[in-house]
């Protein structure tokens, strides 16, 4: 499966898979806010900062908070706190506003391992909402508290909660510096899996959440290489004569939609995401077709094509054939993606010299505008289709978003110390 | 017969040169800084023959021109870049070239998305090996591939710094 040849390249290239690089050089701002959101008070778990490394309770309110759909009341001004259902006063609770209380701690489970225990309690039934116990290790408190938060919010919301997926995005310092890092979706615990001196570009979660597709210019050239995120090994997916980029694994993980150039032009194609056998073209047009990128179910790409002159977004079926344009509104539109639901296309345009993250219903084209940033790049859909992740580029700084869809709340997860680029939201991985 | 080895002297040196040179493209011109390289010193006036020998190192010569510029939003070979390419084209298919290949690298100045762009370098990069095809270099010579926005030689944002991008380069044999 490696040719020497790869192995040499990996000689080459640093890979720094599972060293943790930075524990928290991401922080979570909310801008804005709705008023109709869940109105839940966690209280902070006995013995958490004494027993675990990493904050728990910080973790799980930042979780809610960025999701939009919770207002996270301001425990640290009451005193004689709960750690247990027996000992909350609901009618206290009930008075600061609380709808729901959380309550949790956390004891010695013996050989260096923790218990977390946690309740969330209807404050007005005064009823366990969900609760639920896990042994860890000290170290494992961000993990503990994704998970504690996905419970919560499946409990208050009846939707999968997205707080322990992650997110890939390309990390640029300097000229000549570019990491490919993996984070928890809040930009905590980053990793850096791949290191090069060479642009890298367009990571791409396969479906079961395994391995990455990117494109990188180690050789020189744009190539499309697939690693493996557990073992770090990695080959050439799409390695042919001309430029090899735009990878989007099909919905089975069986194929990687690409962009090739073997006919002086690009225009996507299909290879087998194992690896070997020929590529099969999808588009003819004598323009562009660039972006690929599939609807859920599988029977659909949207992709980019200058087909009518500028840049706009059309969708075929995935076997190829005639394609539909779907973007009417402006002479640049790039970087479709379709939602898990198939109902919104979330992509970028340019007006006025500026790039904005639009939204547009596919049941009756209407269009808005979701970022009015003046720099925004590639958005992708959680997997439960609830928010969207993009770069923006603010008073110089770099920045990664997550933002609910009506644009109401957006969480800005800060990049310290360089450019970050090309994110992509991961798939659920359970 | 000396000659030949001449020939092939030169072209191993010139290869240890690009071995040793881990500049971009543009700077290739390594004979300038090496007027008497030790290798071809026993034969007489070798300096001159390796400047006649090995075009792709004299900087005087047309083929130490290696970038093509476009104008905005375009990807029309100028006909101030004819020259340039023909020049290359005729090396390309000499009998002291024909086993060179080349990489046309191209680039782009806008914003805007990664992907788009590095189609829209591609397409610059196509039109020079067009180019040169219509001029009879075969294609197992060429190879168009693009860098997009992500290599900028120009990092500003002013218009003159623009232009330096709107660029495709000539690579030879992977340098």
């Amino acid at each position: 499966m490696f040719s020497s040849n790869s192995l040499f390249r990996m000689m080459l290239i640093v890979l720094a898979f599972a060293c943790n690089l930075a524990k928290a050089d991401m922080t979570i701002e909310i801008v804005g806010g709705g008023s109709t959101r869940h109105a839940i008070a966690v209280v902070p778990f006995k013995d958490e900062s004494s027993r675990l490394s990493d904050p728990l309770t910080l973790v799980v309110k930042n979780d809610l908070n960025l999701s939009g759909m919770f207002r996270v009341l301001d425990t640290s001004k009451v005193s004689d706190l709960p750690f247990t259902p027996a000992s909350i006063h609901y009618a206290q609770w009930q008075g600061a506003g609380a709808q729901s209380v959380a309550v949790g701690t956390v004891s010695d489970a013996g050989n260096g391992q923790v218990t977390v225990s946690f309740s969330l309690m209807d404050a007005a039934q005064k009823k366990q909402l969900t609760g639920g116990q896990f042994t860890v290790s000290p170290d494992q408190g961000r993990q503990v508290a994704h998970k504690i938060a996905d419970m919560i919010y499946q409990a208050i919301t009846g939707q999968q909660g997205i707080f322990g997926t992650r997110i890939v995005y390309v990390l640029k310092q300097g000229a000549a510096s570019y990491q490919l890092q993996v984070a928890d979706m809040d930009g905590g615990r980053s990793q850096t899996i791949l290191r090069s001196k060479e642009p890298i570009m367009s990571p791409a979660w396969s479906p079961d959440g395994r391995y990455l597709a990117y494109v990188s210019f180690e050789t020189h050239k744009p190539v499309v290489w697939v690693q493996d995120l557990a073992t770090g090994r990695r080959r050439a997916a799409a390695n042919f004569k001309g430029s090899n980029s735009g990878p989007a694994w099909s919905p089975d993980g069986k194929q990687l939609a690409v962009v090739l150039t073997l006919s002086g032009n690009s225009e996507i194609y299909l290879v087998d995401a194992a690896g070997g056998g020929a590529a099969r073209r999808l588009t003819y047009s004598d323009a562009i077709d660039t972006e690929p990128s599939w609807s859920a179910d599988g029977a659909k790409i949207v992709f980019v094509s200058d087909r009518a002159g500028g840049p706009q977004i059309y969708s075929m079926a995935a076997t190829g054939g005639d394609a539909t344009r779907l973007t009417w509104q402006g002479s640049y539109n790039v970087s479709p993606r379709l939602s898990p639901d198939g109902n919104t296309l979330a992509f970028i345009q340019r007006q006025a010299g500026a790039f904005r993250v639009m939204m547009q219903d596919r049941a009756n084209g209407d269009v808005r505008v979701l970022s009015s940033d003046p720099y925004n790049e590639r958005p992708s859909f959680a997997p439960n289709g609830q928010m969207v992740l993009y770069a923006s580029v603010q008073g110089g700084q770099s920045v990664l978003y997550a933002a609910t869809l009506d644009g109401g709340n957006k969480a800005r997860l800060a990049v310290l110390n360089g450019e970050v680029q090309d994110p992509a939201w991961g798939p659920f991985t359970h | 017969m000396n000659w030949k080895q001449l020939l092939i002297g030169t072209a191993a040196a010139s290869l240890l040169a690009a071995c040793s040179s881990t500049k971009p493209p543009e700077a290739a011109a390594p004979a300038a800084s090496q007027p008497a390289a030790t290798s071809v010193a026993p034969v007489s006036s070798g300096e001159q023959n390796q400047t006649a020998l090995d075009p792709l190192h004299d900087p005087n010569s047309p083929l130490a021109q290696r970038s093509v510029y476009f104008d905005f939003d375009s990807s029309v070979v100028k006909d101030e870049y004819k020259s340039l390419v023909g020049a290359h084209a005729d090396f390309l298919k000499s009998s002291n070239g024909n086993s060179h290949k080349i990489t046309i690298q191209g680039n782009t100045d806008a914003r805007g998305s990664r992907e788009y762009n590095l189609a829209l370098g591609q397409r610059r990069a196509e039109s020079v090996k067009k180019s040169m095809e219509v001029l009879g270099v075969p294609d197992k010579q060429l190879e168009a591939v693009s860098f997009g926005k992500e290599k900028p030689k120009a990092t500003g944002t002013s218009d003159a710094d623009y232009a330096q991008n709107r660029r495709a380069d000539i690579v030879y044999d992977g340098q």
